[in-house]
């Protein structure tokens, strides 16, 4: 799993679709729902079961990050599973939006 | 990260959300997308490294933009209003490309060797008209460089300031949410397309899920008739668009009740002004952005609650933050320095320097980044107690009278509180004691303007030395147009008639 800025990813459980904005500072799996994501033009509907563990939901919009290796990625599309990296779920990112100034 | 992700996401997220142009007649997110594809495969078939354009505001110059970064080629948005020979300069260094040109402009470029014209309305025709094609899927382009813009070239031959898709990304995913707009919201822009806030509002409105409307140049009239028409909430616009769109408003009697936030930029805008915008659109948040070129756009913020702030409060100190330019964002580092490099203490005037991902710092073939990733603005300003911008021009600007770095702006600041001062400029001539002195050019709205006074006050509140010795009444200024003070032909116009006086 290479988690490049820019990769987009999806949920194998949920709707939820992700955007890697920052890498993680060393190689790990990105979990959606307590499952492996898959590339985004990986041809297999979401299938089984959302962790209850991880069943806090993305949102679309948001940020969400694991501090110990950097990794930040944003919601592209909202689903029932929450994000993990390793195991270690991550969290959301609180940064208020700026006004539109262009 | 590419632009094309900004749209491609959006696309997937909210295909039929409006995206660009009319209410009646725009394009939505998917067909956004799919036309876009459409010119990428176009361009990638003519196999030139770059893609320009040349021509007024309207929905191909988004579609082409989006193309090019499809394409892997960069995108060159060429000023129109240059004369033909420097045009023609320009034109040459964007080969090889492909120009996409308005009909009208094409017969004034020459043939240059590598350069394919596209007329304009022919392109409209194959990618902008007729049903809405299936999208082209195209393998990810690889190059870094998203756009060139041209410098102004005051100074010499122009510059392309590089702008790579990483410095762009960074700054539209930092300063906006992903479809953070509501459904109905639609920003106007009437800037060019070879101003950076012209190429930043396609990108962030793209992220942000809020409709683009295009004026095809700046009006007073047609941009209030078109913001009433469209239901327009956002719009940004540089100094001298505002009072102009006030005065349209004050005679129709046209209210803008959509409206929701107005940006500005670009220059200084005087007080008397923004206390006018806040007094007849109540309902409007102020927001006042500072940024350039090549930091991609806005690097710091003065928001709708420091306009309040500063215009409802007694303290002298949050009083003039009005003529701040906020905060730096949060993302970036921003340091006033000297000339030594040491970091000014608060209050102290300097150069501003900044250090980000937006920030690229870079022409073609010339870094202008230190290699600690700060990049030096040639700007003059300082930051006050509250961490507030003061932003006092280029520091090219700055005034040396008998030794003394003496910066136009907080002069100028000080006339733009006068009622009676419509505009103003402060230079310096040169002159034999001093070297230079300092002169002031003023706009009267009076006709009458007791200059004695305005010299008394600038002597208390700054000093002696700061205080004009010769005043120039003009009927205007001289302003590019996209409100930048061309402050080197009033200098040069001025001293000639010194020098003639």
């Amino acid at each position: 799993m290479e988690l490049k800025p820019g990769s987009r990813w999806k949920s194998a459980v949920c709707d939820a679709q992700l955007v890697v904005v920052r890498p993680p500072s060393a190689a790990g799996e990105l979990q959606c729902g307590g499952a492996p994501v898959l590339p985004i033009d990986d041809a297999t509907a979401p299938g089984g079961d959302v962790s209850a563990d991880f069943a806090e939901g993305v949102m679309i919009g948001k940020r969400y990050t694991d501090e110990a290796s950097g990794i930040e990625v944003l919601g592209a599309k909202a689903g029932k599973g929450s994000l993990a990296f390793n195991g270690v779920a991550m969290t959301i990112k609180g940064a208020k939006p700026l006004p539109a100034s262009d | 990260m590419r632009t094309p992700l900004l749209l491609d996401i959006a696309a997937d997220a909210c295909s039929d959300r409006p995206a660009v142009g009319g209410r009646a007649d725009g394009l939505d997110f998917a067909a956004y997308r799919a036309r876009a594809s459409r010119v990428a495969a176009w361009l990638a078939g003519k196999g030139k490294a770059n893609t320009a354009f040349l021509g007024m505001n309207g929905d191909a110059l988004p579609v082409l933009l989006f193309a090019s970064g499809m394409a892997g080629t960069p995108f060159i948005p060429l000023n129109y209003r240059l004369a033909d020979a420097d045009l023609g300069k320009l034109v040459a260094r964007t080969a090889p490309a492909v120009l996409v040109a308005d009909d009208e402009m094409l017969a004034r470029i020459a043939p240059v060797d590598g350069v394919e014209l596209v007329a304009r309305s022919d392109f409209e025709v194959e990618f902008l008209q007729g049903d809405v094609p299936e999208p082209v899927l195209l393998d990810e382009a690889e190059n870094d460089i998203a756009v060139l813009l041209f410098t102004s070239g005051t100074t010499g031959e122009p510059k392309a300031a590089v702008l790579r898709h990483g410095n762009l990304t960074s700054y539209v995913m930092s300063t906006v949410e992903f479809l953070g707009a509501d459904e109905d919201e639609a920003a106007l822009v009437s800037v060019p397309s070879y101003h950076i806030a012209g190429i930043s509002a396609i990108l962030t409105a793209a992220y942000g899920g809020r409709r683009i409307v295009y004026l095809p140049a700046f009006t007073a009239e047609d941009w209030v008739a078109t913001a009433a028409r469209e239901g327009i909430t956002h719009a940004m616009v540089v100094p001298t668009m505002l009072d102009r769109i006030l005065d349209v408003m004050a005679a129709t009697g046209e209210a803008l009740p959509a409206l929701r936030a107005l940006s500005y930029g670009g220059g200084k805008m005087p007080e008397p002004v923004i206390a006018r915008a806040l007094a007849m659109l109540p309902h409007v948040a102020f927001v006042n952005a500072y940024g350039l070129t090549e930091t991609s756009s806005t690097i710091a913020l003065l928001g709708a609650d420091d306009h309040r702030a500063a215009f409802a409060s007694d303290d002298p100190v949050v009083r003039r933050r009005i003529a701040s330019v906020g905060q730096p964002l949060p993302t970036l580092e921003l340091e006033i320095r000297r000339e030594d490099g040491s970091c000014c203490d608060i209050g102290e005037h300097g150069e501003i320097h900044v250090r980000g991902e937006q920030v690229s710092g870079e022409y073609l073939h010339k870094k202008a980044i230190a290699d600690d990733g700060w990049f030096a603005t040639n700007d003059a300003g300082w930051l006050d107690e509250g961490g507030y911008l003061f932003v006092e021009g280029r520091l090219d600007d700055v005034i040396v009278r008998g030794g003394e770095n003496i910066s136009p702006g907080e002069i100028e600041d000080v006339l733009r509180g006068f009622a009676d001062i419509a505009d103003c400029a402060v230079l310096g001539i040169p002159c034999e004691k001093w070297g230079e002195k300092v002169v002031a050019v003023i706009v009267s709205r009076s006709g009458a303007p007791d200059t004695g006074a305005m010299a008394a006050t600038i002597k208390a509140k700054l000093r002696s030395t700061k205080t004009p010795e010769q005043w120039f009444v003009r009927d205007e200024l001289p302003y590019n147009e996209t409100g930048k003070l061309l402050r080197r032909i009033l200098k040069a116009e001025l001293a000639e008639e010194v020098c003639a006086g």
